[in-house]
């Protein structure tokens, strides 16, 4: 042999030699990972071979896969980093499905690792085999199903770059055991990228810019539509966010994804908008004559009906992903690019109008925005008889103050509720599932955060239809000493299910009442967790404080009046200035609110 | 995605769309790796759209690159919204809505050919009828025996539509489609 790069010792390898499962956390470390959530099984037991003998990256082990997929999606959204999950073959890949299109909707940078049957194996049929990259094509960015020991460190090197550039999302890297076993070569993360077809562009256009801040400087009654875009653009894009609001004096509203990128405490804050969004935040949206929105999508919940959306306005869309551009609402001014680099563009600009606006532009603007405000569409009726469940967030909300604190949910009408009566100072503060909606979201997600920031207060505001469908995650809570707050507000129903059965399926509650409860501090103590309830609005406060104090996780089955509705409510169908609001949801109203064309149809 | 089923955004209230559908050539320059056209396939059937036409073939073998060839049918926002979500797919480099840049060039459509095989059996008149239309149709025999031809054709799709119809009185029994093949004129490229 002359060839002189191979003149290493025959029992020495050389250095970028090494296993497949070695390559895998060589690589995971080298993009600066630290924490990876998952569950071992049949074809990652290499992968697991090498955590055991390394102490760089930690391992949360969970109780279900969906766990380990919504537990990385709270680290990755209270960290702005990547979350990481590893999962094995079969079952466990499909498992994965659930938080990795909730991911894709909700735009988390998640890279999920996946074992695979042998290469030899795949498409026999074998034991825990299934068609990964096909079942999940459709809810991830991109993936890959390695072939190449060779290839392995490149795809994982462009799995991160693909995750958490651009638009975040999900990617899977799947990787069949022989090539865990076999010996090839560790490529270095690339200096630039090789692949020619993936360039997120992150510059906007500077003539949509300037085209956009004249008509912002041109408007009477202006509003800022924000959304998890500015979030995820990072802290930066905030800090210039509350700049251009500072500068322009706009009103600001936000999506249920972007809430915390402007204070709650701030003055031109309207609170959030939607299907269950404030009076004043869907009113202005509706009356506005110049939108501006900033890394929001025009969801269905935020719109309403779409052909009678704001109307009047003429609208400025910011977002880097092409597709949101024209999908569901026509804009005038698209700027494709990140929110962090075309807010400092549009800050510079606005501080560099000839002429900026005088404030008389907008004051009769904020006269009506302020006569809407008073409507106080939060509002509800207290009792101090039966905990009311917006009490005991407010409640929960005070007794947080001054805490390091950070708030997971599940999805219903406590998620609405949470949205509403929490109040986010800062981004990155709140992880909710709000694209795909899924049940079961928040312990995990919880988990994930405490994981990332050890001392913090992390609360999972939950149902408790909701908490039973990721519960078994109290036991990782428990081993690995994260002392998550679930606090439960209890109606013993699917409270959002009933509200739209009652508004529109004629108060038939078919199947939404959960009968057979579990006593939810026995299940708390049984887990090796610390019990909690709480009945009575006057020793709310009380067990609140108790919560708050123990440093362990606590389950807190905080029972709430049965039959409370989330109000206001913009009903299916309906455009943004017909809102249902809390003191007019009489009875009556509430069973009238779909006219009889709609009911037809239900 | 059926917003274009759907402008109210709801369930509840489903009312008819309105602007009309076009038919659309669409020219997407993807890396040749495994699973890419599944990927361009599953974003149509997962969104709703429509596929007309679809052919596939590497072009470029050393730069990696296959072009795909789709006619679709969609309002102008749906197309728009089919090239970007096209765009989004991390091995797509390129989309070109040839149908468009015709309309920029002042034509109708792009240069779009299809290419058939076409058996028929038969004997007697009907075979000496079968090659004067073929001749008529510039179709070529590229197999025959005493008893069959099969028959290659070049075109638009609507005459080899015409063909085939032709064809089907004088014992056509099977043909083979090749599905669109399209281009701009001019000289500039993709």
């Amino acid at each position: 042999m002359t060839d002189t790069n191979n003149q290493t010792p025959d029992n020495q390898m050389p250095d970028n030699q090494m296993t497949g499962a070695e390559i895998v956390l060589k690589a995971l470390k080298d993009n600066g990972v630290e924490h990876i959530f998952g569950y071992p099984g049949g074809a990652v037991l290499p992968i697991y071979d090498e955590i055991f003998q390394q102490d760089d990256i930690q391992h949360i082990l969970v109780r279900h896969e969906q766990g380990a997929g919504h537990a990385a999606e709270g680290y990755a959204r209270s960290t702005g980093k990547v979350g990481v999950m590893l999962v094995t073959s079969g079952p466990g890949a499909t498992n994965a499905v659930t938080p990795l299109q909730d991911a894709l909707m909700d735009s988390v940078p998640l890279v999920c690792l996946s074992g695979q049957v042998p290469t030899t194996l795949i498409g026999s049929d074998a034991f825990q085999e299934c068609d990964t990259v096909g079942i999940t094509r459709p809810c991830t960015k991109h993936n890959w199903l390695v072939k190449d020991v060779n290839e392995l460190a490149g795809i994982i090197h462009e799995a991160f770059r693909i995750a958490q550039t651009g638009r975040p999302g999900p990617v899977v890297v799947d990787i069949p055991k022989d090539i865990q076993f076999a010996t090839g070569t560790y490529t270095p993360k690339p200096e630039i990228a090789q692949n020619t077809s993936y360039r997120p562009r992150t510059q906007g256009d500077i003539n949509a810019i300037q085209a956009a801040v004249e008509l912002m400087a041109s408007a009477r009654r202006p509003i800022l539509y924000t959304g998890g875009g500015v979030v995820n653009s990072g802290p930066q894009a905030s800090r210039l966010l509350r700049e251009l609001v500072e500068l322009s004096d706009f009103p600001i509203t936000s999506t249920l994804m972007g809430l915390g990128a402007y204070p709650a405490s701030g003055k031109n804050w309207l609170g959030m908008l939607g299907m269950h969004g404030s009076y004043e935040a869907n009113m202005a949206m509706h009356d506005c004559d110049v939108m501006v929105c900033i890394g929001a999508r025009f969801d269905d919940r935020i719109t309403g009906r779409l052909n009678a959306f704001s109307p009047n306005s003429r609208k400025v869309h910011i977002d880097i992903d092409p597709s949101s551009i024209n999908k569901n609402v026509h804009v005038d001014i698209p700027i494709l690019g990140d929110v962090g680099s075309v807010l400092e563009d549009m800050v510079r600009l606005w501080r560099a109008l000839p002429k900026k606006p005088a404030k008389a532009q907008t004051e009769e603007w904020w006269s009506q925005i302020n006569r809407w405000r008073a409507r106080k569409s939060f509002s509800y009726k207290h009792s101090n008889d039966v905990i009311m469940p917006q009490y005991a967030l407010q409640r929960l909300f005070e007794a947080t103050r001054g805490h390091d604190t950070y708030i997971t949910t599940e999805v219903g009408q406590h998620q609405m509720w949470a949205a509403q009566f929490i109040e986010f100072e800062e981004p990155n503060r709140w992880m909710t599932s709000g694209g795909l909606g899924t049940m079961g979201y928040g312990l995990p997600a919880a988990i994930g955060v405490q994981v990332a920031h050890p001392d913090a207060l992390v609360i999972d505001v939950a149902g408790d239809a909701s908490i039973q469908m990721c519960i078994q995650e109290m036991s990782c809570a428990i081993q690995h000493n994260l002392p998550v707050k679930i606090f439960i507000l209890n109606n013993q129903y699917m409270g959002m299910v009933r509200q739209w059965q009652q508004l529109l399926h004629g108060n038939r509650l078919s199947n939404s009442y959960t009968e057979a409860m579990p006593d939810f501090v026995k299940l708390a103590e049984a887990y090796g967790a610390v019990g909690m309830y709480c009945d009575d609005p006057k020793e709310l406060d009380g067990k609140i404080e108790e919560m708050i104090a123990v440093k362990r996780p606590v389950i807190f089955d905080c029972r709430v009046a049965n039959l409370a509705n989330c109000f206001p409510m913009i009903p299916s169908g309906k455009a943004h200035n017909e809102m249902l609001l809390p003191d007019e949801a009489t009875d009556e109203a509430v069973a009238n609110a779909i006219d009889a064309k709609g009911r037809q149809l239900v | 995605m059926n917003a274009h089923q759907q402008p109210t955004g709801s369930a509840y209230f489903i009312a008819p769309e309105t602007a009309k559908a076009e038919s659309h050539t669409l020219s997407v320059l993807v890396a040749n790796e495994p699973g890419v056209l599944a990927r361009v396939i599953g974003l149509f059937s997962g969104r709703g759209y429509n596929i007309e036409s679809l052919t596939v073939s590497e072009t470029e073998h050393e730069a990696h690159l296959s072009r795909i060839t789709i006619v679709t049918r969609g309002t102008p926002t749906v197309l728009e919204q089919i090239k970007a979500q096209l765009e989004r797919i991390v091995p797509v480099h390129r989309v070109v809505d040839l149908t468009v840049r015709a309309h920029a060039l002042g034509q109708e459509r792009p240069i779009e050919r299809e290419v058939a095989l076409v058996k028929v059996v038969g004997q007697g008149d009907r075979r000496a009828e079968t090659l004067r239309l073929a001749d008529a149709f510039h179709a070529k025999v590229v197999d025959a025996t005493v008893e069959h031809f099969i028959l290659e054709i070049t075109g638009k799709s609507s005459k080899i539509d015409q063909f085939v119809a032709i064809m089907k009185p004088l014992g056509l029994v099977e043909v083979c489609r090749t599905g669109i093949a399209a281009m701009n004129r001019g000289p500039q490229g993709m």
